[in-house]
């Protein structure tokens, strides 16, 4: 990054950053995301990565098609170095500025901190690949949306996987398998569904947990090593994962035998660990590279015109800023869709939830988005804010992620009855009353035919 | 040897290896506490500046030496700059004032680490092979022992520094009565100046070594929260205390983790290093090895 850019960036750390471009001749209308970004602290290389991808595609949208019908996107950073009270400060501070989207904060504290503010404020919240599991109920929460996949999705995913290399999921029976977690709620949360699924499955799990940050793991490891476990299902953040491949190495153990969670699946987790890494894979809801045509648009279009976000030009096509891009992508679609109900204009928060909870894309709109290969597809309703996205998983080579399996579905169909009952408890417990999604698909449905039907 | 019994020296010979690696920090702590009575708790802020900057360099292209020189002239600039711009005209305020200056240079550092250098992770070869060795039906690190070897060939040559050397006495003379070095015509300024480009020599070592072990990035300066408890249990005056008390907390934690942690519930070493130095302090306040503090009234 040159030192310029890195001193605007470091000076302007903790106060917002208005970007967006300069507004243009023309354009009626605007519809805002504001981005609790992390450019500096601890976590700012995933940050930058994340928010770069996302910016670049509002960019694209921008360039490429002024904008989603003619409503041109923009958006301000706001610097929360990955802390939950900057992170609150941030959406205190920001939440007043008109035509707001969604949040994506990209932050499981500062998600968790928001879920209040943003029901009240009724705009939703976009927590893509992580946040609450039983936030996926949309009945309960309304407004916040764990696309893709939520963390028992994540944990179904994996053992799909671990079954696949077994020989089938029965094979797994007999087999043990170490979770090494993070130690904070992010890295407990999956503690009781791997309880489940190893019932389920007949293997026997060991959870050990890594205390907070993670720079010391020989204990773990040694203790891994008296289990002689088939596989280590690393659940890692930070630096956590790249000393988990170092220590590995350290007391023995092979790293094609260790299976990351998708915290733990960036470069930014395996450059670090060196040879260490070579052979390790990890869960990812998009591919990683520039092969992509969105990918490729970005680079012409976004980069082409001097526009990009990213300062390293190498990273164009890494984990953190392929699934920024997705998350664009995401975004963007919701307002489309949403904006085929409400008008081709500014919309509320309220709208624009409508439209993430009819975000259905199919692979062949993936595929006209020109992210064939990059997802698989989504379909997110009332009751289901996640969407049933696919997993895949990659290996990595020593230079590259490589795909080395198929999209794989998680088993929704076993996971939704504990989704359910966790929801209820929540919603016992802050007197809430679900939403009849029956009745107002129905309404939806209705609304839609007679629209059709004034439009004859 | 039984299994189990080869397992528990593997856990006790792990925890010992990466106590010197605890020891390593703490001993930047206790140079510039050893001479000026101040906590410096930007020690972390400097092991990631001179990681990164080593990093940085060599991925530009500079060969190991000149970047490790390069390193080197940079962290000297640094430790005096801390000396000479924010603890100098500090000089006799109380020792909290001192270590809140430390605090802000820490954050200073560690924003301008980022901001020369990038917010990027790197990984750190220095060439040293990290595949265990079997010693008896013992796994131990090959990297680990490396890096017990460089801490304690600093140890030695600390030692021999302050033992042997006209500076190292006037370290010396220093620690044991501030007063008295004045007024035997020692230039207070430049001993802490010395002393504060040690403590960059020393980060630059551990940077090194730590940063080979967790790749180079930020979380690197929370190193300093494994030699906080290594501190307090050797003395924070005492190299040799650093040294005995970073074996001490480093074998405690892995055994407590190992054999505790499955009974109280695990994730237990980020803290039980602490509930050791806090018990001990209890008992000794200033250390297995510090000196004890006797104030005239």
């Amino acid at each position: 990054m040159p030192l310029k850019t890195r001193l605007r960036a470091a000076l302007l750390a903790g106060t917002v950053v208005l970007a967006g471009a300069a507004p243009r001749a023309g354009w009626a209308d605007e519809q805002y995301f504001p981005l609790q970004s992390y450019r500096v602290g601890p976590y700012a290389a995933g940050g930058t990565g994340f928010f770069g991808g996302f910016i670049d595609y509002l960019n694209l949208i921008n360039a490429r098609d002024g904008g989603v019908n003619g409503v041109k996107l923009t958006w301000s950073e706001g610097e929360t170095q990955y802390e939950v009270e900057r992170g609150v400060e941030v959406y205190e501070r920001l939440k007043s500025r008109p035509g707001i989207a969604a949040w994506n904060p990209l932050s499981v504290g500062i998600a968790y901190a928001m879920i209040d503010r943003i029901s009240a404020d009724k705009v939703p919240l976009i927590t893509i690949n992580h946040g609450r599991t039983d936030s996926t109920d949309g009945r309960v929460f309304p407004y916040v949306f764990p696309l893709l996949l939520n963390p028992y999705s994540e944990t179904s995913g994996i053992i799909q996987y671990l079954g696949t290399r077994a020989g089938g999921l029965d094979k797994l029976k007999g087999k043990t398998v170490a979770v090494l977690y993070h130690g904070s709620p992010y890295g407990k949360e999956t503690i009781p569904i791997y309880a489940q699924l190893a019932r389920q499955y007949g293997f026997t799990v060991e959870q050990i947990e890594v205390p907070h940050p993670g720079n010391e793991q020989q204990s773990q490891w040694l203790t891994i090593r008296r289990l002689r476990p088939d596989f280590v299902v690393l659940r890692g953040w930070g630096v956590m994962n790249p000393v988990a491949l170092k220590t590995a190495q350290k007391t023995g153990f092979p790293a094609d035998r260790i299976v990351g969670n998708v915290w733990s699946n960036s470069e930014e987790d395996v450059v670090p660990a060196g040879d260490a890494a070579k052979g390790y894979v990890a869960i990812t809801t998009q591919a990683s590279g520039t092969a992509y045509p969105v990918i490729q648009e970005v680079v012409g279009k976004v980069y082409g015109a001097g526009n990009g976000n990213l300062a390293d030009r190498k990273r164009i096509g890494s984990v953190y800023h392929n699934l920024g891009v997705l998350n664009g992508i995401l975004n963007v679609e919701a307002v489309r869709i949403a904006q085929g109900k409400f008008g081709q204009r500014t919309l509320t928060g309220d709208e624009v939830r409508w439209g993430f909870e009819h975000l259905r894309l199919d692979e062949a709109r993936v595929a006209a988005l020109g992210a064939k290969g990059l997802f698989h597809s989504i379909t997110v309703t009332c009751a289901n804010h996640e969407g049933e996205g696919r997993v895949t998983f990659q290996q990595w080579d020593g230079a590259r992620w490589n795909v080395v399996s198929d999209w794989i579905a998680p088993d929704w169909a076993s996971l939704r009855p504990i989704i359910e009952a966790s929801s209820t408890a929540y919603a016992k417990e802050h007197g809430i009353t679900p939403r009849d999604c029956a009745a107002e698909e129905a309404a939806d449905s209705q609304g839609g035919q007679q629209a059709a039907a004034a439009g004859r | 040897m039984s299994p189990d019994l080869a397992f528990l020296a593997e856990v006790v010979v792990g925890g010992l290896l990466s106590g010197v690696m605890y020891a390593l920090v703490a001993i930047g702590f206790v140079l510039i506490y050893k001479t000026s009575g101040v906590l410096n708790f930007a020690q972390g802020a400097m092991v990631l500046f001179a990681a990164l900057t080593f990093v940085s360099l060599t991925e530009r292209g500079l060969p190991f030496a000149a970047a490790l020189a390069a390193t080197l002239a940079v962290m000297v600039v640094v430790g005096l700059g801390v000396e000479r711009l924010v603890l100098r005209p500090l000089v006799n305020q109380p020792p909290i004032t001192l270590f809140m200056a430390t605090l802000g240079v820490a954050y200073v550092i560690e924003g301008a680490a980022q901001l020369a250098w990038g917010t990027q992770v790197h990984g750190l070869d220095l060439g040293i092979d990290d595949t265990p060795i079997d010693l008896g039906g013992v796994l131990v690190s090959r990297f680990d022992l490396f890096a017990a070897a460089v801490a304690g060939l600093m140890v030695a040559l600390l030692s021999a520094f302050f033992r042997y050397t006209r500076t190292g006495l006037a370290f010396r003379a220093v620690a044991d009565d501030p007063l008295a070095a004045l007024n035997t015509g020692l230039r207070l300024p430049r001993i802490w100046s010395a002393v504060w480009i040690a403590a960059g020599i020393v980060a630059l070592v551990a940077g090194l070594l730590w940063g080979a072990r967790l790749g180079v990035q930020f979380s690197l300066s929370l190193v300093v929260l494994k030699a906080l408890p290594v501190l307090v249990l050797g003395g924070f005056d005492s190299i040799a205390g650093a040294i005995v008390a970073g074996l001490i907390v480093g074998a405690v934690e892995k055994l407590s983790e190992v054999y505790l942690g499955p009974v109280i519930g695990g994730g237990i070493e980020g803290w039980i290093a602490y509930v050791a130095a806090l018990g001990f302090l209890l008992v000794r306040p200033s250390g297995l090895f510090g000196l004890r503090a006797v104030e005239r009234v």
